[in-house]
């Protein structure tokens, strides 16, 4: 009896002792992890927002594009303030936040990336996914947003920014096209 | 021998055969079209039902009808009869989360598929509810909604149109056979069989046919020249009409009109026996209703809302 328990101690000190090895060793593996997953978004970012020959419309045109003519003499100011020039921009989008969250402070032709990525103005759908993925996961799989052209070939996928106006998402209401005619309004004039 | 003739008081002596003659002539002259009439006219007559035509017979009676509708609208006016494509079974879905009420889709079709402006046809009815707790109450809808601005607080649109079911009741009511489903899912009129009797706008639980009560008319400059035999061609008076998942479009692979036009990406259109297709990965990922499910029709047009599984406090 007493070489049954000394067995079972025994066991359970191997037990006890393999399962702090792996564990350890997992510890240890995890800084490779970690640099292996901040890896990847670099990676996502160069992977295509859409499958060949599927492609994205542009963003809509911008009034004062390339940004750069102006801005290229200009310092950022990271300050939150009134704007002077663009007026027309009311920021209604997250509770906090200000230009340099989107835009490239050095760089205004391009937008930043949370992992500091620089993207091209038409790729902005990267830069909403950030927040919004499983939008972004949607509007691949075709369920969120409007596609045109073919449903058994190539699509052409809107933008973000067809619909939503990236500074003011909400969705606006429009005014309908006019209501059918009733019945009783309907005259059969031609007799032939 | 002598002949039988009786005294006309008139003086007009005709023998009993002679009489007979012309009485012949005279019926076969008048059962013949009249002079300058359209030559398709007794084509038109004898057209056999577009199931029991060959491919040939098929191309004669669209030669004739797009030599008929392009001089009428003076324009060359293409009808074609493409035929479904194999493997395929048409599926819409709607988001009704999605949905504005703003009746884009209504004016694409009347322009994609040549309805009449006046008397106005229209192939869509978008249906304004109450949100509350009767979810879909088709009795207390409202179709001639007019505010300045859509979407209205408290209000959701669910606009119908045909259903395309898979056991459509009009398809069984017809009594000259004129509509029916085709193999990828649509159900089709043909407009030169269909006697109007309107049995098929009786059956219809959704209301999606409409008929043509006056001569259709589509101005000559809004007329779209690229049409389908089972679909957007020219009707006449007195046939039945309706959406046809614009067959002229998507036998070719294209999205619908209504797809194309929905200014918030509301409707989705697809291969039912894709899985990767838009309207499957809506299918399974939404919470998806049919139009009056009880009444067995099962429809091939979805309305979708809700949250997408994958997302927190969305599944199924």
């Amino acid at each position: 009896m007493k070489k049954m328990k000394a067995v079972f101690f025994t066991m359970l000190a191997v037990a006890a002792l393999s399962v702090f090895l792996i564990q350890s060793g997992v510890s240890a593996q995890q800084p490779a992890d970690q640099a292996k997953k901040q890896q990847q978004p670099k990676q996502a970012a160069a992977k295509p927002l859409v499958q060949a020959p599927d492609t994205v419309t542009p963003a809509p045109k911008m009034a004062f594009f390339p940004c750069s003519q102006c801005h290229a003499a200009m310092p950022a100011n990271k300050t939150e303030r009134a704007l002077a020039f663009h007026t027309e921009i009311a920021l209604k989008h997250m509770p906090a936040g200000w230009c340099f969250n989107c835009h490239d402070e050095k760089n205004r032709d391009k937008l930043k990336l949370a992992n500091g990525d620089l993207i091209d103005y038409n790729d902005s759908a990267k830069l909403c996914g950030q927040c919004h993925g499983a939008t972004l996961k949607e509007w691949q799989d075709g369920v969120h947003g409007k596609r045109t052209g073919m449903w058994n070939g190539k699509k052409v996928y809107e933008n973000c920014l067809t619909c939503h106006d990236q500074h003011q998402p909400a969705f606006k209401a429009i005014k309908p096209l006019p209501a059918p005619e009733k019945p009783e309004k309907i005259i059969y004039k031609n007799k032939k | 021998m002598i002949k039988k003739t009786r005294k006309h008081p008139a003086g007009i002596n005709v023998d009993r055969r002679t009489f007979l003659k012309g009485a012949a002539l005279g019926l076969a002259g008048i059962a013949l079209p009249p002079a300058g009439a359209d030559a398709g006219l007794l084509d038109d007559f004898f057209q056999k039902h577009f199931r029991e035509m060959n491919d040939e017979e098929v191309r004669k009676v669209i030669d004739r009808l797009e030599k008929e509708y392009s001089k009428k609208y003076s324009k060359d006016i293409k009808v074609k009869a493409t035929k479904p494509m194999e493997n395929v079974m048409f599926g819409y879905g709607l988001d009704i989360g999605r949905c504005i009420g703003c009746r884009r889709c209504v004016y694409a079709c009347v322009e994609e598929n040549n309805q009449s402006r006046d008397p106005q046809i229209h192939w869509i009815s978008v249906l304004k509810m109450k949100k509350g707790s009767n979810l879909v109450d088709l009795n207390n809808s409202d179709k001639y909604y007019q505010p300045d601005q859509v979407p209205e607080p408290g209000y959701f649109y669910l606009p119908v149109q045909c259903q395309q079911c898979e056991d459509p009741p009009c398809v069984k009511v017809c009594p000259t056979k004129a509509t029916w489903k085709d193999k990828d899912g649509i159900v089709v009129i043909d407009y030169n069989w269909c006697i109007g009797c309107r049995y098929c706008m009786a059956a219809c639980p959704y209301g999606a046919r409409r008929f043509n009560w006056g001569q259709p008319n589509i101005p000559a400059d809004q007329i779209n020249p690229n049409t389908h035999y089972l679909g957007n061609r020219p009707r006449p008076k007195g046939s039945v009409e309706k959406c046809t998942f614009c067959i002229q479009r998507t036998r070719e692979g294209r999205y619908t009109a209504c797809v194309e036009a929905c200014p918030v990406g509301a409707r989705k259109f697809g291969n039912l026996l894709d899985p990767n297709s838009e309207i499957r990965k809506a299918m399974e990922h939404f919470r998806v209703f049919r139009l009056k499910e009880d009444l067995n029709t099962r429809p091939q047009f979805f309305y979708f809302f809700g949250v997408k599984s994958n997302r927190p406090g969305g599944g199924k």
